[in-house]
């Protein structure tokens, strides 16, 4: 799968115009704080607060096309709300290194 | 306001980029934004900025969405303010916590543009057409309080009148709706000047105002006529005419009257289109009265008919009458009460002192749990010596204690206005002011008919009422008289009337002359009239056989008759 829906990327240009990187910034700043904040959950092993940060970020994903991204959230968000987070340090890792991708891959549209 | 008009919406999302992205979304659709960060922001912008819509992320820091909508839809009150969750929560039991708290619909995300837009659009609509509800029932409720209002008001002004009545006397047990005017059903009661009593139950034909409205001067006219000792039938006369007068056609009175002779023991009965009344003996005989007449307002005065029947009235019987509301109250399988089920409970219980209960028991026992209409009118009349009724009899014979007694006048009607005028109810209204004569109204009017038909028809207008006995000849005698009628120039007919004490009651002296030429009125003595089957002088006989002096002038031009009367013991 793309790290991007290039469709999505292309009708957020066309409704943001010039704020476009605007909103790329913020999303980069805010989905960073929220890996900071999943690491922390897991860290004090906070089932239900690493659930909740992996929805809210799930939900930022999806709105910038990252879909893999998403996926990844939504999977981390179950286990949170299951209350198993013992193999979340895997996920995390997963979400951090899409992260990374996205990353790359967005600010080339900058 | 149209569905592209421009919105004010309020988005709160606690994620920037989220955030960002409606905004964007919502003002390319050309609405207003104003945007908080979570909750608490939310619901303090919608009580300073009054959005039309919201778009709410559920889970938000400080106070979720949950929360912001629950106090977002107690601040809109009354009016709708539609709900949107923004939120990617799928299971059913979150999204149900969402309608809980007044969700309206929701909005997943990545947010699809096209989606949200028809969203929007329909929500509006929604939020319009409430609206327009909320002040259709604004207006509604409104004209409902203006009507209940205006209905107080005449019912009010209808009781002053109807209350009137002599309903406190301990021969009349009834059962009437407060709001029973507004259903027709009217019921009155007055004890005349001679201590007989009227009683009227009538049920108009229709609901609520044009029910109500033919029942006020029909009260008048009762109460004002009755109280000065007019008799049933004068009074059904002029209730008749005023409302065939004032009523719409189709509108009516059913309506029963009855005088009760408490002295002379008897009972008249004028029934016109109400159910049967029941008379019901001290014995247990029951006894029927059926309706002989049509209902009043429905004929023209010259064809309504007051004749009543008589019966003879004894200690303890009783008269039952009712409007349609108690044969045809419905029980829950829609079954009518029916007259058969009214007449057996009446057979049953004919001796009981608690008849009246019984029935009304019966009635309700019938309806149980159908509906009830609230029309249920009836009321018994039970006959007692005049000193039982418990009624203060300070008031009778009042107003037949005071008025004129030694006097005459003249009065000439001249040209045109024979044609245009009828003298007799204005003379008769004078002739009526004498105490004690009331009782004779008929009598008299019948007299100053006679005598003025006479004069005007045979006397100036020279007609022969020899004519009227084929029916050809009848219609003939009428083309003439109007004919004739149109021609009256310098005629004229004089009345004369005089009244003079003489015991407790008088003597009237009734003089009519007319400037016609006159007949041989020597052929009209009584025994020459009893042999006569014709139609011609048959008025003269009537007034020979009622007055003491019945006289012509040499002429023939002029009349003259006596009466002498005594008051009605």
């Amino acid at each position: 799968m793309e790290h991007l829906d290039l469709n999505a990327i292309a009708e957020l240009k066309d409704v943001m115009g010039e704020e476009f990187s605007i909103l790329v910034e913020t999303y980069l700043r805010d989905s960073a704080e929220r890996l900071q904040q999943l690491k922390l959950a897991l860290d004090e092993n906070d089932a239900e607060g690493f659930g909740r940060t992996a929805h809210s970020f799930k939900g930022s994903c999806a709105n910038v096309g990252a879909r893999l991204l998403a996926e990844y959230c939504l999977t981390a968000e179950k286990m949170g709300r299951a209350g198993i987070i013992q193999d979340g340090a895997e996920i995390y890792q997963k979400i951090d290194t899409e992260f990374k991708a996205v990353d790359l891959t967005l600010r080339a549209y900058l | 306001m149209t569905e592209s008009e421009s919105l004010k919406i309020l988005i709160a999302d606690d994620n920037d980029s989220d955030r960002m992205i409606l905004q964007s979304i919502v003002r390319k659709q050309g609405h207003r934004v104003i945007t908080a960060a979570d909750g608490y922001e939310a619901v303090e912008l919608f009580r300073k900025e009054s959005p039309q819509i919201v778009l709410l992320d559920a889970l938000m820091p400080r106070k979720d969405g949950f929360e912001a909508a629950r106090e977002i839809k107690a601040l809109a009150g009354k009016e709708l303010i539609p709900i949107i969750f923004l939120t990617s929560l799928t299971d059913a039991e979150s999204l149900a916590r969402c309608l809980e708290a007044g969700g309206d619909d929701f909005l997943s995300k990545p947010y699809n543009r096209i989606i949200l837009k028809a969203k929007i659009n329909a929500f509006n609509r929604m939020r319009l057409m409430h609206l327009t509800l909320q002040e259709q029932m604004e207006l509604i409720a409104k004209n409902n309080e203006h009507l209940l209002r205006e209905q107080e008001v005449a019912k009010t002004v209808f009781d002053n009148v109807a209350h009137m009545g002599c309903f406190q006397a301990k021969n009349i047990k009834y059962l009437l709706s407060p709001l029973s005017v507004f259903n027709g059903d009217v019921l009155l009661a007055c004890q005349k000047p001679s201590g007989s009593m009227h009683v009227l139950l009538g049920d108009f034909t229709g609901h609520g105002l044009p029910a109500a409205i033919g029942a006020m001067p029909l009260a008048e006219i009762f109460y004002g006529m009755s109280n000065k000792g007019f008799s049933m039938t004068d009074v059904l006369r002029e209730i008749n005419q005023k409302l065939k007068q004032i009523l719409p056609v189709g509108f009516f009175c059913c309506a029963c009257m009855i005088d009760i002779d408490f002295v002379a023991r008897d009972v008249q009965v004028w029934m016109g289109g109400l159910p049967d009344c029941l008379l019901v003996r001290s014995d247990g005989q029951v006894e029927p009265v059926k309706s002989s007449h049509l209902p009043l307002g429905v004929l023209p005065s010259e064809r309504f008919a007051i004749d009543t029947c008589k019966f003879d009235w004894n200690r303890g019987d009783r008269l039952f009458m009712w409007s349609d509301g108690i044969i045809e109250s419905r029980n829950t399988n829609g079954e009518m009460f029916g007259e058969s089920r009214l007449l057996d409970i009446v057979q049953k219980n004919a001796m009981s002192e608690t008849l009246f209960e019984q029935i009304h028991r019966g009635v309700l026992d019938f309806i149980g749990e159908g509906e009830r209409d609230d029309d249920l009118t009836m009321v018994e009349v039970k006959m007692l010596e005049p000193d039982q009724l418990g009624l203060d009899e300070a008031h009778l014979n009042k107003s037949a204690l005071v008025g004129p007694k030694n006097w005459s006048f003249s009065y000439e009607l001249r040209g045109q206005t024979l044609k245009e005028f009828n003298p007799l109810p204005l003379m008769l209204h004078l002739t009526m002011e004498v105490p004690g004569l009331r009782s004779h109204s008929s009598f008299i009017y019948t007299v100053f008919a006679e005598l003025f038909s006479n004069a005007l028809d045979h006397g100036v207008l020279g007609l022969d009422s020899r004519l009227k006995k084929s029916p050809e000849g009848f219609a003939e005698y009428y083309a003439m008289r109007a004919e004739r009628l149109e021609t009256l120039s310098n005629d004229w007919v004089q009345f004369f009337i005089d009244h003079k004490p003489e015991g407790k009651g008088g003597v009237i002296t009734i003089r009519v002359e007319d400037s016609g030429p006159g007949f041989d009125c020597s052929k009209y003595t009584r025994k020459n009239l009893e042999n006569n089957t014709g139609f011609s002088g048959r008025g003269i006989l009537l007034l020979m056989k009622m007055c003491e002096k019945v006289a012509f002038n040499d002429t023939g031009s002029a009349v003259e008759v006596e009466y002498h009367w005594v008051p009605e013991a």
